[in-house]
C-alpha cells in the first residue's frame, strides 16, 4: 500500500483536565480520498479537523500529514472554515491572493493565479466587491479560492456549506466535485448532512461520541464521477438511507 | 436629500429660539452687559476683534492637533505592545487608567512649572488627556480578532509581524477611529486647560484658556463669549474632521462608517 496522505494513529485528545474529546481513534486517509466525517454532537469531529491542522495539540497518538507532522505539513494543507472567514477590509481579489501574499509570491504571478482562481469558482465579476456586498454562496466561494490559490494538496472543510440554503449548497458540492476532478486532492469534510456526506464522498467515518471515537467506516459505492443526476439514483437514496440508520445507532447507543 | 435640508431647518429653528430665550432673559431680569452679553454685542466683539479671536484660535488649534496627532502615534505603539501578550496588558494597563483618573487641572501647573510656558507643555497636557482612550480602545480591537481568522494566518504560516499588520491592524482600525473621536474632543479641553496656566504670546493674546481668562479680569464679557463660542466651534470642527478621515478610510467595508439611510 502506498504512504496514506492522513495517518491517525491512536490519537486521543482532552482540553486540559476535561474530558476526553476524542480518545484512541485510528485511521488512514490514502491520497486522493474525499472522507466526510459525520457524527452526533460532541463526537469532536471539528476537533479532529483542527488536530490534522496541527492548530491545537495532541493529547497523545500521532497524526502525520505526507509522513510529517502537521505543522511541517501545512503548505500542503488548505482549511476552508464554516463561516468564510474574510477579511473585510479586502476587496474578493484582495481576499483570494491573502495567502500567496503571506507567502511571499511576487505580485505579477500572485495576480495571475487569483485571475484564474476567480474564473474557476464564477466570481470575476464581483472581483473589486467586498465581502459585505456578497451573498453567503458567493462569500464562501471566495474563502474556497483563497484556499485553493496556495495549491494545497490537502483540503479540511469544517461544515463549510452549514449556513448556506439548499440550492447554493448543492451546486456549490456540484462545483466542489467538479474542481476536485480537475486536481487531486485529499479532502477531509466534516458535516452534519447525510445527503452530501454520502453524495461527495468515497467513504465516510461515523464517530460516536463522548469520548469521540470511530464507529463506522464506510465505503460509497456510487460511480466515480457525480453530477446532479446522481442524487435522484435508487443507489444514492438507498445509501442515504443506510447512513442514516447507521448514524441513529450511533446516536441511540451513546 | 430632502431629510437633510428638514434637518437643517429644525437645528436653524432651535438656534433661534434659544436666541431669543437670551435676549428675552436679559430683558425680563434687567441683566447688565459684564453679567450677560446680547447675541449682538457678541457678535460685534467678535467681529471687532477678529485678528486676535483668530490668533487665540490658531494657538489653541495647533496645540490640540499637535497633542491629539502625538496621542495617536503613541497609542498605536503602546497598543501594538499591549497586544503581544496578557502579561504586558496586566503589568502596564493599570498605568493608562491612571491617565485618565488623575486629574489635569491639578497637574497642568507641575507640567508647565517643569518645562516652562510656550506651546509645547500644552500640547503636552492635550497628549496625556487624549492618550488612554486611544491606547483602550485600539488594545481591545488589536487583542479581539475572530479566532478562526487567526487560525487562516496560522496555517499559512505568518510571521507575526505579518499577522500584526495585516490583521490585527486593520481590524483595529474601526475601534483606533472610536479612540480618536472620542479624544478629539478632549484635545481642545486639555489645550483650554492648559493655557488656563501658561503665560500669553504678548500682552492680552495667547490660546483661547488664556484670552478667556484675561478679558475675565478685564470684565470683557461680551469677548468671553466669543471665545467660549469660538473653543466649541473648534471642538466641533476637530470632531468632524475625524469622523470624515473616518469616513474616508471605513466607509467601503466597515458597518459603522455608513451613514443609516444607504442600504
Amino acid at each position: 500500500m502506498t504512504q496514506p496522505a492522513i495517518r491517525l494513529s491512536k490519537i486521543s485528545k482532552r482540553f486540559s483536565s476535561g474530558p476526553a474529546i476524542i480518545e484512541n481513534l485510528s485511521a488512514d486517509i490514502a491520497p486522493g480520498e474525499f472522507v466526510s466525517i459525520i457524527g452526533p454532537s460532541g463526537c469532536g469531529k471539528s476537533t479532529l479537523l483542527m488536530l490534522v491542522a496541527g492548530l491545537t495539540p495532541l493529547t497523545s497518538g500521532a497524526i502525520e500529514v505526507e509522513a510529517q507532522s502537521p505543522q511541517k505539513a501545512r503548505k500542503t494543507l488548505s482549511f476552508i472554515f464554516q463561516d468564510a472567514t474574510l477579511l473585510p477590509w479586502r476587496t474578493v481579489r484582495a481576499n483570494v491572493a491573502l495567502g500567496l501574499e503571506l507567502a511571499g509570491v511576487p505580485k505579477p504571478e500572485r495576480e495571475a493565479i487569483v485571475t484564474r482562481q476567480l474564473a474557476l469558482v464564477g466570481l470575476e465579476h464581483v472581483a473589486g466587491h467586498y465581502p459585505r456586498q456578497l451573498s453567503g454562496g458567493m462569500k464562501m466561494r471566495t474563502s474556497i479560492a483563497r484556499s485553493l490559490a496556495t495549491s494545497p494538496r490537502i483540503l479540511l472543510l469544517d461544515e463549510p456549506f452549514a449556513a448556506l440554503d439548499e440550492i447554493t449548497r448543492d451546486r456549490l458540492n456540484e462545483e466542489l466535485l467538479r474542481l476536485r476532478s480537475e486536481h487531486d486532492w485529499t479532502i477531509l469534510f466534516v458535516t452534519h448532512s447525510v445527503a452530501e456526506a454520502v453524495f461527495l464522498s468515497d467513504r465516510i467515518l461515523v464517530l460516536a461520541p463522548h469520548p469521540g471515537r470511530l464507529a463506522h467506516d464506510i465505503r460509497i459505492d456510487l460511480p466515480a464521477t457525480r453530477s446532479a443526476e446522481t442524487r435522484l439514483t435508487p443507489t444514492f437514496d438507498t445509501t442515504v438511507a443506510e447512513v442514516s440508520r447507521t448514524l441513529r445507532h450511533v446516536e441511540a447507543g451513546s | 436629500m430632502k431629510k437633510l435640508v428638514v434637518n437643517f431647518f429644525t437645528a436653524a429653528a432651535i438656534f433661534a429660539a434659544l436666541l431669543l430665550m437670551w435676549v428675552a432673559a436679559i430683558h425680563s431680569l434687567h441683566l447688565q452687559a459684564f453679567m450677560l452679553p446680547t447675541p449682538a454685542a457678541v457678535a460685534k466683539a467678535a467681529w471687532d476683534r477678529m485678528p486676535d479671536l483668530l490668533t487665540s484660535l490658531g494657538i489653541t488649534a495647533a496645540e490640540a492637533a499637535a497633542g491629539l496627532g502625538a496621542s495617536i502615534i503613541a497609542g498605536v505603539l503602546v497598543s501594538v505592545l499591549f497586544a503581544q501578550s496578557r502579561w504586558i496588558r496586566r503589568m502596564f494597563y493599570p498605568y493608562t487608567v491612571l491617565l485618565q483618573t488623575v486629574p489635569i487641572v491639578a497637574v497642568a501647573p507641575l507640567i508647565l512649572m517643569w518645562i516652562g510656558s510656550g506651546l509645547f507643555p500644552v500640547a503636552l497636557i492635550a497628549f496625556i488627556i487624549c492618550l488612554a482612550p486611544i491606547i483602550a480602545n485600539t488594545t481591545q480591537g488589536l487583542i479581539s480578532v475572530d479566532r478562526n481568522l487567526v487560525d487562516l494566518f496560522v496555517m499559512n504560516n505568518a510571521s507575526r509581524t505579518q499577522t500584526m499588520l495585516r490583521l490585527r491592524l486593520p481590524h483595529a482600525m474601526p475601534a483606533l477611529f472610536t479612540g480618536i473621536r472620542i479624544s478629539s474632543g478632549i484635545a481642545v479641553i486639555g489645550a483650554i486647560t492648559g493655557e488656563l496656566f501658561a503665560s500669553s504670546v504678548r500682552v492680552g493674546v495667547g490660546g483661547i484658556g488664556y484670552a478667556i481668562q484675561y478679558a475675565n479680569s478685564q470684565l470683557e464679557t461680551d469677548y468671553l463669549f466669543a471665545l467660549v463660542a469660538a473653543a466649541t466651534v473648534l471642538g466641533f470642527t476637530f470632531f468632524f474632521s475625524v469622523t470624515f478621515v473616518e469616513w474616508i478610510f471605513l466607509h467601503k467595508w466597515h458597518e459603522s462608517a455608513r451613514t443609516p439611510d444607504e442600504d
